[in-house]
């Protein structure tokens, strides 16, 4: 059960360093920014487990979030309309807000 | 990594097909270890070659050109990839397939800033520049910019949405089908279909007038 | 890397030679039905060669590094034989093909 639902407003966490240090599939540049479910993937093995090797690395469910490059980039050079849409897994994510 | 360079690229390298370089000498060591001790085998090696290299932007530009004539087919092209583009004749593998499509609305343009994720089940390996710091640095941030640099220009009023691949899902955009190709059967139009309209880099042109 | 300042893009292309093409298949075969290592195993080992990799290393000079290491890793080559085949292939100079 997928605890986001398309269009719910989200916030990535912004953690860094990762502990522990792993391979992280959720870039910088979104980290403590807020966007919006534009769908839910499916779930798939923790990247950050199966970066160890771990065949059976617990599956999590994968979220695309769609971001606003205005709120991204400090004096973004473009439209107003443009967006950026990324994977997020949803131990990455909280309710915006929070 | 360091922020010093302002450029990205290295001297071009020769063919290093006849030099046994440090990593190449590696790959061939580590190649006969494993076939060796039974892992993979010799043909096994070779079929994964042939097959990965008989995948090229032309499969991917028959997709494009199916969806350009075929309603249906693009309908179920972007609600299931898999089957849709399979029913065209090419397997695409474990790869899980999100299609794009541009409107006049929205331009859409894919990069993996995490690494070079691409939907090379369908397409074939990336290109060099897919995979170069610059880009992938770049378009997330300067989108319009980068899309200036492979002569596409977005008008203002009209989205650009950049989709970073950073995790299980590849993406293709379906570009739009250029006007005056009102006449031109499935073939023709998937000659004008080239990979980098697929990337979202560039728009597909119009057909060259005699 | 998303979002740090560069230079223009080189689209410069070259077409990958056939060593380059075996580094590719062997990690699609150790990840895929070999179960033997993950495509984040891959990454991860990327990110984890020396700073200066990027510029120093070509892309699948990048990959047969960190799928060594990670066979290494696994156990499922030795330093030792690793080593000793090298010396040979070096000394042997290109194979037939």
């Amino acid at each position: 059960m997928s605890r986001f639902a398309v269009g719910d407003r989200v916030r990535v966490h912004d953690l860094w360093p990762p502990t522990p240090p792993t391979h992280v599939r959720t870039p910088h540049y979104v980290r403590g920014h807020e966007g919006v479910v534009e769908r839910i993937c499916g779930t798939f093995g923790n990247p950050e487990e199966l970066a160890f090797g771990r065949r059976d690395a617990p599956r999590e469910t994968l979220y695309r979030v769609r971001f606003r490059q205005a709120d991204l980039w400090p004096g973004y050079d473009g439209s107003a309309a443009d967006h950026i849409e990324i994977e997020i897994y949803e131990f990455w994510l909280s309710p915006a807000g929070q | 990594m360091s922020h010093t360079h302002d450029h990205e690229h290295a001297p071009p390298r020769p063919d290093l097909d006849d030099t046994m370089t440090y990593y190449r000498v590696m790959e061939e060591a580590v190649r006969s270890l494993l076939i060796e001790k039974g892992i993979v085998t010799a043909d096994e090696v070779r079929r994964e070659v042939e097959n990965m290299d008989a995948r090229t932007p032309a499969n991917g530009a028959q997709v494009v050109a199916r969806a350009w004539v075929d309603p249906d087919f693009r309908e179920q092209l972007v609600a299931n990839p898999k089957q849709a583009i399979g029913e065209i004749g090419h397997d695409i593998g474990p790869m899980h397939l999100v299609v794009l499509e541009n409107t006049p609305a929205v331009h859409n343009v894919v990069v993996c800033t995490l690494c070079s994720c691409y939907p090379r089940w369908l397409l074939g390996r990336p290109p060099d520049w897919y995979k170069s710091r610059a880009y992938r640095s770049r378009v997330v941030r300067e989108p319009r910019a980068v899309l200036r640099e492979f002569g596409t220009e977005i008008a203002d009023d009209r989205e650009v949405r950049v989709h970073d691949s950073t995790a299980d899902m590849r993406y293709l955009v379906l570009p739009l089908r250029p006007d005056g190709t009102d006449g031109l059967s499935e073939a023709e139009l998937a000659a004008l279909v080239g990979r980098d309209s697929m990337i979202g880099v560039t728009e597909v042109a119009p057909p060259l007038r005699a | 890397m998303g979002g740090l300042e560069a230079g223009a893009i080189d689209r410069e292309m070259h077409d990958y030679a056939l060593w380059e093409r075996r580094v590719d298949a062997l990690m699609m075969l150790l990840s895929g039905p070999r179960r033997i290592m993950t495509v984040d195993q891959l990454r991860k080992g990327i990110e984890a060669l020396p700073p200066d990799a990027y510029d120093s290393m070509t892309y699948y000079e990048r990959w047969i590094a960190s799928l060594t290491n990670a066979l290494l890793d696994a156990g499922v080559l030795t330093t030792e034989e690793l080593g000793a085949r090298m010396a040979e292939v070096s000394a042997r100079g290109p194979e037939a093909e």
